[in-house]
C-alpha cells in the first residue's frame, strides 16, 4: 500500500511535466495542423540553455528557469517565421517532413556543441526529500510540480481569457473565417508555434535538473508527449493535461510492477491499445455532423 | 531517358567494385547503403504508392534482422509456466527466408491497422510499434542478449545442386547479393505497380471515395501492400545481420527510419527509382562529407538537404529532373462543346 | 418491369440532425428517375446510403432482390449499383486512361486466381492488352478519345464529369446513380451531356440522378421524386411535378438560388 502511494505520488510530480509538453504539442497540431518533430529537440534545447544558465553562467537557479523558457519561446517563433511559413498551404505530410529535418538539425547541433557526455544541473533545494509518513518527495521534485501546474494554469489563461487566446481559439476552429474576421492567421501561427515551443522548453528545463541533460534526451521525450496527444485527442488542450497524467501513472505502475526495463513501452502500448479502441483517442472532440 | 535510367544504373553498379579496386571502406559504405536502399524502396510502396506514412517501418527491418539472426544461431529461452523454447542453429537462408516472412506477418498487422487509423494518429501507431519491438529487443536479455548484442552471426550460404557452395564472408561477395536482392525487390515493385494491384493503390492514394466506389477493396489492397512492404524490409534487415554479423537493439533506432524517409521523399516518393536515387545519394553522402566535416555536422547537412529539397522540389528529385528534361505537351481545345462522338 | 433498386423506409440522423426522416421509392428497370428537392434535402446523403458509404439510421436499400445493410461500397458496386460523385469525380494525378484504366479494377478479375503472382512473373501482359482495348472504346464513347493521355486533374470542369461517367461505367453497372451530374457545365454542354444519359439509358442501364438543373431534369427524368427537409414530399412524372402545389410551395420558401431554380422550373413548364 505505501509502495503504491509512493508510485502515485511519483506519477503525480512526472504527470505534471508531461502535461506540459502534451500541451505544447496539442496546440501546434490542433491550430497549425502541423505534426511538430522538433518538439524534441526543442525539450533538449531548454534544458541545455538551462544547464547554460545555471551551471556554466552561474546565474540563479529560479532566473534560469525564465531564461530557458524564453529561448524556446524565441526559437519557436523563429522556427515557424523561418520553416513553416513559406510551407503554409502544403499537406500535412510535407510539413511534417520539414519539421523531421528542422529536428535533425536541431539536435545534431546540440550535440555538435555541447558534445555527448550527459550535463548535470545542480538543484538550490536540500538534499534531504520531505518525508510525510510513508512517501517521500525530493524538494526538487515538488518544485517541479509545482512550476508545472503553474505554467498550465498560465497556458489556460492566455488561451480563455486574453485576445490573443480568442484569436488562437477562432483559428482553431476555422482558419480561413477567422481571416476573414480580420485575425492575422500568419500572426498566430506564430505565437501558437512558439507558446508550444516554450513549454516544450519548460518541460526540458524542469526534468533538466532531475535527471541529466544530454543531446539524445528529446528523442524518447518527443515520442511520450505524441503518446499524450493520442490519448487526449489530437488538438484537445484538456485532453493532453489529462493524458500526460495517465502516461505518467501508467510508466509509474509498469515500472513498479511489471518491470523497469518496460516502463518507456507503457506509453507506446497505451497508444496502440486506446487507437484500437477509439481511433480518435480518448477524449476526442464529438465528431462533426454532415 | 526514364527508361534507360535503370539498366544504366545497374551496369555501373555492376561494375562499380571492379572500377574502385580493393576499398573495403568504399565497398562497406555502398553495402550498407544497398542495404538501406531495399528498405527505402519498401517503404515507397507504403508511402509513395498507398500514401500511408509509416514511420515505423524500421520494426520490420530489425524483426527481419533479428528473427534471421536467431534463426541462424539457435536460442534455448525459459517462457515461463515451466515451458522451455529451444531452436538449433539453422542455415543462415533459412533464416533469410524466415525474416521475410515474420516482417511480412507483422505488415499484415499494421496493414490491418492502417485501415481503422489514418492520417496523423497512423504515423504515431507505426512509431508506437517500433518502440516497442526495439523495448522488448532491449529487455528480453535471454533471447536477444539485450544491449550485449548478437554475435557471431554466421554469413549467409548459397548453393546450387551441382555447382558448389558459397559462403558469403568477403565484401565484394555481399555486395553482390545485396544487388541481386535489391534488383529483384525492385523488379517487384515495378511489376506490382504497372498491375491492377498497382493501380489500385495508386486509386486509393489519390480519391479514395471514388476509389471504393469502382469496387476496390480498400482493406486488402492497403494490407497487401503493407506485407509486402514489410517482407521487403525484413530481408534487407537480414541481409543486414548476416553482413554485419552481429545486431544489437539500435537496428530499430527511429533515426533510421527518418533516414528510409529522407531518401523516399528526396529521391521522389511514388516513383520507381527514386527510392533507388535517393538512397545512393543520402547513404553515399556521409562517405563524401566524412574527410570535411564531423559526424554530428554531417546529420546537421541531412537536416538541412531534406528542408532544402521539400522546398525547390516538393516531389523530389526524380520528378523534378523529368519536368526539367522533357516540356509538357500543351492543352487542346475543349472536347465537350462539339465532339462528334457524342453529338450523333 | 421489376424494380432495380427499392429504398424502403430510409431514415439517417446525425446526432439529432435529421437529414433523412422517412424516404420510400423504387426505380423500375430501365427508367430514369430524378431526385430533386431544395438543398440540404438529404439528396446526396440519400446517395451515400444506397452505395454504402453512410449506414442508415432506420430502414432498408434493397438491390435487384439484395439488401445492401452491411455492405462496404465496393461490394455494392460488385453488385452492379454504380455511381459518380459531385465534386471530385476523377484520380486528378493520373491521366484520363489510367483513370479508366483504374475503374475497370473489377473486369476479368475473376480469370485468374492468383493475380498478384502473375503480375509478378509478368504473366498479366495479355489481360492488360485487353484493359487497355476496353478504356480506350469507352472512352471513345463518353467522347474523351483526344484526353486519353493527359492529366485528368487538368482537364476543364465539365470533362472531368465525364471521365467520373467512364469510370462508373468501368465497372459494369446495372444502375447508376448520378450526383449533380451537369452542375457547373453550360448549355450546350448540359444538351450533350442528356443525350450522353440517354445512350447510357439505352445499352440498359437503370439511371437515377439528383440535380438542381431543373430544365434538364424535366426533360431527361421518366419520373421524378421530391424531397424536401428529409421528407417525400412528391413523386410522379415531370408534368405532374410542375404544377404540384407543395413542390413550388417547398422550393419558394426557400432562399433566393432555390426561387431561381423554381422559376427556371416553371419557364421549364411554358416551354
Amino acid at each position: 500500500m505505501d509502495e503504491l502511494i509512493q508510485h502515485l505520488v511519483n506519477a503525480l510530480i512526472l504527470g505534471g511535466t508531461y502535461a506540459l509538453l502534451g500541451i505544447g504539442l496539442t496546440l501546434i497540431f490542433g491550430i497549425m495542423n502541423v505534426v511538430n518533430f522538433t518538439h524534441g529537440a526543442l525539450y533538449t534545447v531548454g534544458a541545455y540553455v538551462m544547464y547554460l544558465a545555471a551551471a556554466a553562467l552561474g546565474l540563479n537557479f529560479f532566473l534560469a528557469l525564465p531564461v530557458a523558457i524564453l529561448g524556446g519561446l524565441l526559437l519557436g517563433a523563429a522556427i515557424e517565421l523561418v520553416l513553416l511559413r513559406p510551407f503554409r498551404g502544403s499537406d500535412i505530410d510535407t510539413t511534417m517532413l520539414v519539421m523531421i529535418g528542422a529536428g535533425i538539425v536541431l539536435q545534431s547541433g546540440t550535440l555538435w556543441i555541447f558534445g555527448g557526455v550527459a550535463k548535470a544541473i545542480p538543484s538550490p533545494f536540500p538534499e534531504a526529500p520531505l518525508q510525510i509518513g510513508p512517501v517521500s518527495v525530493s524538494w526538487l521534485r515538488l518544485f517541479v510540480l509545482g512550476a508545472a501546474l503553474g505554467l498550465i494554469a498560465l497556458t489556460y489563461t492566455l488561451i480563455n481569457r486574453t485576445k490573443l487566446g480568442l484569436a488562437m481559439r477562432a483559428a482553431f476552429q476555422d482558419a480561413d473565417t477567422a481571416a476573414l474576421m480580420g485575425v492575422d492567421v500568419h500572426r498566430i501561427y506564430t505565437a501558437t508555434f512558439a507558446l508550444g515551443s516554450s513549454l516544450a522548453a519548460a518541460a526540458g528545463a524542469l526534468l533538466g535538473p532531475v535527471y541529466v541533460v544530454f543531446p539524445q534526451m528529446g528523442g524518447l521525450a518527443e515520442l511520450k508527449a505524441f503518446a499524450i496527444v493520442i490519448l487526449g485527442g489530437l488538438g484537445n488542450v484538456t485532453g493532453a493535461a489529462i493524458g500526460g497524467f495517465i502516461l505518467a501513472l501508467a510508466e509509474e505502475l509498469g515500472a513498479g510492477y511489471v518491470s523497469s526495463g518496460y516502463r518507456d513501452a507503457m506509453g507506446f502500448l497505451i497508444i496502440i491499445a486506446v487507437l484500437l479502441y477509439k481511433p480518435t483517442g480518448l477524449f476526442a472532440k464529438a465528431e462533426r455532423i454532415g | 531517358m526514364s527508361r534507360l535510367l535503370p539498366f544504366a544504373l545497374l551496369a555501373g553498379l555492376v561494375v562499380l567494385p571492379l572500377a574502385l579496386g580493393p576499398n573495403p571502406y568504399l565497398l562497406n559504405a555502398l553495402i550498407v547503403t544497398g542495404i538501406l536502399t531495399i528498405g527505402a524502396m519498401s517503404l515507397n510502396l507504403l508511402l509513395g504508392f498507398t500514401g500511408q506514412l509509416s514511420l515505423g517501418h524500421i520494426a520490420f527491418f530489425g524483426i527481419g534482422a533479428y528473427v534471421s539472426a536467431l534463426t541462424s544461431l539457435g536460442f534455448d529461452v525459459d517462457l515461463g509456466f515451466g515451458i522451455r523454447a529451444v531452436h538449433e542453429p539453422w542455415p543462415a537462408a533459412l533464416g533469410f527466408l524466415l525474416a521475410t516472412v515474420a516482417a511480412g506477418a507483422c505488415g499484415y498487422l499494421i496493414g490491418r491497422l492502417s485501415f481503422r487509423v489514418r492520417g496523423a494518429y497512423f504515423v504515431i501507431v507505426t512509431i508506437s510499434f517500433a518502440e516497442v519491438v526495439r523495448l522488448v529487443a532491449l529487455n528480453w536479455v535471454e533471447l536477444t542478449q539485450g544491449p550485449l548484442a548478437l554475435t557471431n552471426i554466421p554469413a549467409i550460404t548459397l548453393g546450387l545442386p551441382g555447382l558448389g557452395m558459397w559462403t558469403l564472408k568477403t565484401k565484394l561477395q555481399n555486395y553482390y547479393l545485396v544487388l541481386g536482392v535489391g534488383t529483384l525487390c525492385y523488379l517487384a515493385i515495378a511489376r506490382l505497380v504497372g498491375s491492377r494491384f498497382g493501380r489500385a493503390m495508386r486509386g486509393l492514394k489519390e480519391n479514395e471515395p471514388l476509389a471504393l466506389s469502382v469496387g476496390i477493396n480498400a482493406t486488402r489492397t492497403l494490407t497487401v501492400a503493407a506485407v509486402i512492404s514489410a517482407a521487403m524490409a525484413g530481408a534487407a534487415g537480414s541481409l543486414y545481420a548476416h553482413y554485419l554479423r552481429i545486431i544489437d537493439p539500435d537496428v530499430f533506432l527511429f533515426a533510421t527510419t527518418v533516414s528510409m524517409v529522407i531518401m523516399v521523399v528526396a529521391g521522389g516518393k511514388g516513383t520507381l527509382m527514386g527510392p533507388v536515387v535517393g538512397g545512393l545519394i543520402f547513404g553515399l553522402l556521409p562517405v563524401a562529407l566524412r574527410p570535411v566535416m564531423a559526424p554530428e555536422a554531417q546529420w546537421i547537412v541531412y537536416g538541412v538537404v531534406l528542408i532544402v529539397i521539400l522546398f525547390v522540389m516538393p516531389r523530389g528529385i526524380v520528378p523534378g529532373l523529368a519536368v526539367l528534361l522533357g516540356g509538357r505537351p500543351a492543352r487542346a481545345v475543349p472536347v465537350l462543346e462539339a465532339n462528334p462522338a457524342v453529338q450523333r | 418491369m421489376s424494380a432495380v433498386l427499392s429504398v424502403e423506409h430510409v431514415g439517417v440522423r446525425f446526432g439529432g440532425l435529421v437529414a433523412i426522416a422517412d424516404l420510400h421509392f423504387d426505380v423500375q428497370e430501365g427508367e430514369i428517375v430524378s431526385l430533386i428537392g431544395p438543398n440540404g434535402a438529404g439528396k446526396t446523403t440519400a446517395f451515400n446510403v444506397m452505395t454504402g458509404f453512410l449506414k442508415p439510421s432506420q430502414g432498408a436499400v434493397r438491390f435487384r432482390g439484395t439488401g445492401l445493410r452491411g455492405l462496404q461500397p465496393h461490394e455494392i458496386t460488385r453488385l452492379g449499383l454504380a455511381r459518380t460523385f459531385q465534386r471530385t469525380s476523377v484520380f486528378p494525378d493520373d491521366t484520363v486512361l489510367d483513370n479508366v484504366m483504374i475503374g475497370l479494377h473489377r473486369h476479368g478479375a475473376r480469370i485468374s486466381r492468383t493475380p498478384l503472382l502473375d503480375a509478378l512473373l509478368g504473366r498479366s501482359g495479355a489481360s492488360e492488352t485487353r484493359l487497355r482495348a476496353r478504356a480506350e472504346a469507352l472512352l471513345d464513347w463518353v467522347g474523351l478519345a483526344d484526353r486519353a493521355r493527359e492529366k485528368a486533374g487538368a482537364l476543364a470542369y465539365g470533362e472531368q464529369r465525364l471521365v467520373g461517367v467512364a469510370l462508373a461505367l468501368a465497372t459494369e453497372p446495372a444502375m447508376l446513380l448520378l450526383d449533380e451530374p451537369v452542375s457547373g457545365m453550360n448549355a450546350s454542354e448540359t444538351r450533350v451531356f442528356v443525350r450522353l444519359i440517354r445512350q447510357i439509358r439505352e445499352r440498359g442501364i437503370t439511371i437515377l440522378l439528383v440535380e438542381h438543373d431543373m430544365p434538364m431534369v424535366m426533360e431527361v427524368s421518366d419520373r421524378i421524386v421530391v424531397l424536401n427537409y428529409g421528407r417525400l414530399i412528391a413523386e410522379g412524372p415531370p408534368d405532374r411535378i410542375r404544377s404540384d402545389p407543395t413542390v413550388i410551395e417547398a422550393y419558394l420558401g426557400q432562399g433566393s438560388a432555390a426561387r431561381q431554380a423554381a422559376a427556371s422550373a416553371r419557364e421549364a413548364v411554358h416551354a
